[in-house]
């Protein structure tokens, strides 16, 4: 069940929100529930349960918005929150305009099958336990190991004065391992895992904690023989999966309506023109059947939609919430999303992946005289309005006369977002997602990113060896 | 168009729950005295008030006001920890969220180092970190603030083509720590900011710079510091290429030299050392740095943004020399790691809110200021690279292995003299060499906010790399 508030009161509060003469109000009423519990150091140290309950409001006036939140759900409470909303968004007018609510959808309900909230405490220990005992057992050079188990349960009702009301229940679950590995030479590496999805803990059926853990440890492990990445332009291979954070940061943020509206994005006045190798064709899709950035509707009511934003190295649109297509007379395209009721929403990504191609992914390799094979990124950034970003590889090989060769250390690639996306040579037949979170104007949302394996003729590689 | 003067009333109180400090610190305290026999129990209850606006084109894009508060509550017993939280300080969330974490710490394992920071005497300083008056300011006055810094950004340069976005921030936060074990410390502060993201543009291309300026109360803020700073750091990379790789030194401007400080804290936490998660942990009373770098934690320093009179778990803040003269001198401890590690605690509990448990970290970092200014340092030196802004810290930094690697935007230095703008690149080294390689320590030292003060900062040996 959404957080129960009656129709009545839903009226009254966007009503009331309304009265200094603004254009559009919102309610956004949200109840979450997280779990977590941690192993490290051998031990489970503790486990994490937490609640979080509350109302965001909004009015729109013209171009500007006035936003108040509370955790108080009482009538009283909605009220001084909408109170202040009105009062943040004053105009000359006072005004009375009756909000009905006349366009209500059915609850979305979660498609988890098991709610990890049903699930003993005790049974989710074990699963932290038996992932440990799978890292420490790969490899005789494990020293530590961190599991990371969380879930979550967010469960809201956005009613807006165009009368729609709808709410959704979200169930997410995820868990994390990360490995330290130890030499007898006093070398130190690190190897990273996580498994997750917008599922309930039946995700343990189909992924095995074991295979995680495993692949933490082997990749700490294996980098104890790295040696330094290289410094300078070379080409590199990303491994399917591994590298989609490339393109949510080259230009997933670039398709930001909002960003583009501030004339922030290289992406401006783009579209319609070629900005990216004929291969890449690149989709944002908040309807991925159970990723980990999916929902049914988006924080502002809108469903979830699969976007294609580059089409044959076309740019084809961007991507928008409710108060940048309207500003635009458009249909927002469900990206609109907020961290908790504690924010506003604005654009974001969702699940944003380059469709696969027709490259055999080991002809490619094959075909690469000199390179990096990069397998795991860890993370990037990216000025918007520069184009230019960084991303981090956490599992990273030399490729010598087209074959994998020695893995290297951590280091950051530095790119532009246009001369990467032209720049990209191959793209394979193969696919796969990575989940993370995506921060943005200090707010953080559950995203996935995914690609096949593709080359890009040339990065600049931020290591310390010789290239 | 809309409006741009506009009033925001608060939220105002509308249950029970508000309360000054001392209210909070009775609820903190009742929560401790449920404590049952065997049982530690610690709450930490916090409350704030927060405003936000956000201007764009000489108009309020968004005004937020908020009122956030919650408890988390710790239970030990018989060495199991368990946690639990919520956002509510309604009486009956409280007392859920303590069965919660009652129920949680059957969960956790036993470690016989597990148990509440007992008093230990140490008296806490006075700060003076609130101020009364920001409650009363109107908020007609913090829009104008907003205004202005974007209006004096524009005015500056006629190469600013936009303010990317101009933000107004402000809290007033009280928290209060209670437990079992006769913890009993409450403490409140205010702060208030201003933001200005710049873009210049003269036909070669976007660049973007930020200033801000920060105070206790909005009469302190610096509206044109704030405009100049994001003008200048704009205006002075425009025409920025990508440099040759090379080997250089590099010069660290103070807010990217107190980020490095925030780095070499992680590895000096008790908590990394312990769980061999530091490159550090084998080396107390070695010498690790430079005889020049003597680094100190102090939170009890009225001018550190992290000062406080109190840490994680409720014990004084205090002076803590971490490095002397390039001697390892102690790791940051908490109740827990002190304990584990045969040693007290140093006061360094810190917590990101009432949303988790106490990890360790220091607040206030300052290295010992050498003589030269900026551009005696830079002239005494006399080639180089001066770094304005870094990108992919997180994805490219790891404290474990010290790898060190990130995307730089910057100013190469010639002859002791500034010369042309780089962009696009990145500098590498490992954090143990960086820390030995340290060449002089500029006497321009200013706290910034976060948790240390900055200062110019050169480092030799780093890779650069480029085209």
């Amino acid at each position: 069940m959404a957080p129960v508030i009656e129709d009545s009161v839903v009226s009254r509060v966007l009503t009331a929100a309304l009265r200094t003469g603004g254009d559009f109000a919102e309610l956004f009423v949200e109840d979450r529930r997280a779990s977590s519990a941690r192993l490290d150091d051998g031990k489970v140290e503790e486990l994490t349960s937490g609640r979080d309950r509350g109302a965001g409001i909004r009015v729109v006036r013209g171009e500007t918005t006035g936003f108040a939140h509370t955790s108080d759900l009482t009538d009283a409470g909605l009220n001084a929150a909408a109170e202040a909303a009105a009062a943040a968004a004053r105009g000359g007018g006072e005004g009375v305009r009756e909000v009905a609510l006349t366009s209500r959808r059915p609850e979305r309900p979660s498609r988890a099958e098991v709610l990890p909230e049903d699930i003993p405490k005790s049974v989710k220990v074990e699963l932290l336990k038996r992932a440990e005992d799978a890292a420490r057992s790969e490899d005789g050079h494990i020293r530590q190991v961190a599991v990371t188990y969380g879930d979550g349960r967010r469960r809201f009702l956005v009613a807006n004065s165009d009368g729609l009301v709808a709410s959704e229940d979200q169930v997410r679950t995820r868990t994390s391992v990360s490995v330290v590995a130890r030499n007898s030479d006093g070398v130190m590496q690190t190897g990273y895992e996580t498994a997750g999805g917008t599922v309930g803990f039946e995700i343990y059926d189909k992924v095995q904690i074991e295979d995680v853990a495993r692949m933490a440890a082997r990749r700490a492990a294996d980098l104890l023989k790295a040696r330094p990445a290289p410094s300078g332009q070379v080409p590199v291979v990303l491994k399917r999966g591994g590298g989609g954070i490339l393109f949510h940061e080259a230009c997933g943020h670039g398709l930001e309506s909002d960003l583009v509206g501030r004339d922030a994005s290289v992406f401006k006045d783009k579209v319609g023109s070629q900005v990216a190798s004929p291969l890449v064709t690149l989709v944002d899709d908040g309807s991925y059947v159970d990723e980990w950035g999916s929902y049914g509707i988006d924080d502002e009511g809108h469903a979830a939609q699969r976007n294609t934003l580059i089409e044959g190295g076309e740019l084809t649109d961007y991507m928008w919430d409710f108060l940048r297509a309207r500003k635009e007379g458009r249909e927002s395209s469900g990206n609109g999303r907020r961290q908790s009721y504690q924010h506003l929403p604005m654009v974001r990504m969702t699940n944003t992946y380059v469709l696969a191609g027709d490259d055999d992914p080991e002809e490619i390799i094959r075909q690469t005289p000199y390179g990096i094979y990069c397998v795991q990124l860890g993370g990037g950034q990216v000025n918007t309005a520069t184009g230019d970003f960084v991303f981090g590889m956490t599992e990273a090989y030399l490729i010598e006369d087209g074959v994998v060769t020695a893995p290297l250390r951590a280091a950051n690639l530095i790119g532009n977002g246009p001369e990467v996306l032209r720049s990209i040579d191959a793209m394979g037949n193969d696919f796969e997602t990575w989940a993370g979170t995506c921060g943005k104007d200090g707010q953080g949302v559950p995203v996935s990113s995914g690609q096949p394996t593709l080359r890009v003729a040339s990065m600049t590689v931020g290591g310390t060896g010789v290239a | 168009m809309p409006e741009t003067k506009v009033a925001l009333a608060q939220v105002p109180p509308t249950g029970s729950n508000r309360a000054d400090s001392s209210e909070l610190l009775d609820l903190a305290d009742r929560v401790a005295g449920w404590a049952r026999d065997g049982e530690q129990v610690e709450a930490y209850v916090a409350r704030g008030t927060h405003t936000s606006v956000r201007v764009f084109g000489g108009d309020v894009e968004s005004l937020s006001s908020a009122q956030s508060e919650g408890v988390g509550i710790r239970v030990v017993a018989g060495h199991r920890q368990g946690f639990a939280y919520a956002a509510s300080l309604d009486p009956s969330v409280v007392e859920e969220t303590m069965a919660e974490a009652r129920d949680n710490a059957r969960f956790g394992e036993v470690d016989e180092w597990l148990g509440l920071a007992p008093p230990d005497g140490v008296e806490p300083v006075d700060l003076d970190l609130y101020r009364p008056e920001l409650a009363d300011f109107p908020t007609d006055g913090k829009v104008d603030l907003a205004l202005e810094v974007e209006k004096a950004t524009k005015a500056l340069d006629p190469r600013i083509k936009g303010v990317e976005s101009a933000d107004y921030g402000d809290s007033r936060v009280e928290g209060a720590i209670a437990s079992s074990l006769g913890i009993r410390i409450a403490s409140r502060r205010t702060t208030c900011s201003i933001w200005s993201s710049a873009l210049a543009d003269d036909g070669s291309g976007t660049q973007t710079g930020s200033g801000y300026s920060v105070a206790r109360t909005p009469e302190d803020l610096d509206v044109e510091k704030a405009a100049r700073d994001a003008v200048e750091k704009a205006t002075r990379l425009l025409g920025a290429t990508k440099p040759p790789s090379q080997r250089l030194t590099v010069f660290l401007e103070p807010n990217i030299s107190a980020s490095f400080l925030g780095i070499i804290s992680s590895v000096l936490s008790g908590m990394a050392a312990l769980k061999g998660r530091s490159f550090l942990a084998s080396k107390l009373g070695e010498e690790v740095a430079v005889p020049f770098f003597t680094l100190v934690d102090d939170p009890t320093n009225p001018r550190a943004w992290g000062a406080s009179r109190f840490d994680g778990e409720g014990l004084a803040s205090r002076r803590n020399v971490l490095i002397e003269d390039g001697v390892l001198r102690q790791f940051l401890q908490n109740t827990y790691t002190g304990r584990r590690s045969g040693l007290a605690s140093t006061g360094n509990a810190v917590r990101g809110g009432f949303k988790g448990t106490p990890g360790v970290g220091a607040r206030a970092l300052s290295l010992t200021p050498g003589e030269l200014d900026q551009p005696a340092l830079l002239a005494s030196i006399g080639d180089g690279l001066l770094i304005q802004s870094v990108t992919g810290m997180h994805s490219g930094v790891n404290t474990t292995t010290g790898d060190f690697s990130v995307g730089i935007q910057g100013l190469m230095v010639r002859n002791g003299e500034i010369a042309e703008p780089v962009r696009e690149a990145t500098v590498a080294s490992t954090l143990p060499r960086m820390m030995n390689e340290i060449v002089a320590v500029g006497g321009d030292i200013e706290w910034l906010p976060g948790g240390a003060a900055g200062l110019t900062l050169a480092i030799g040996d780093i890779t650069l790399s480029g085209s």
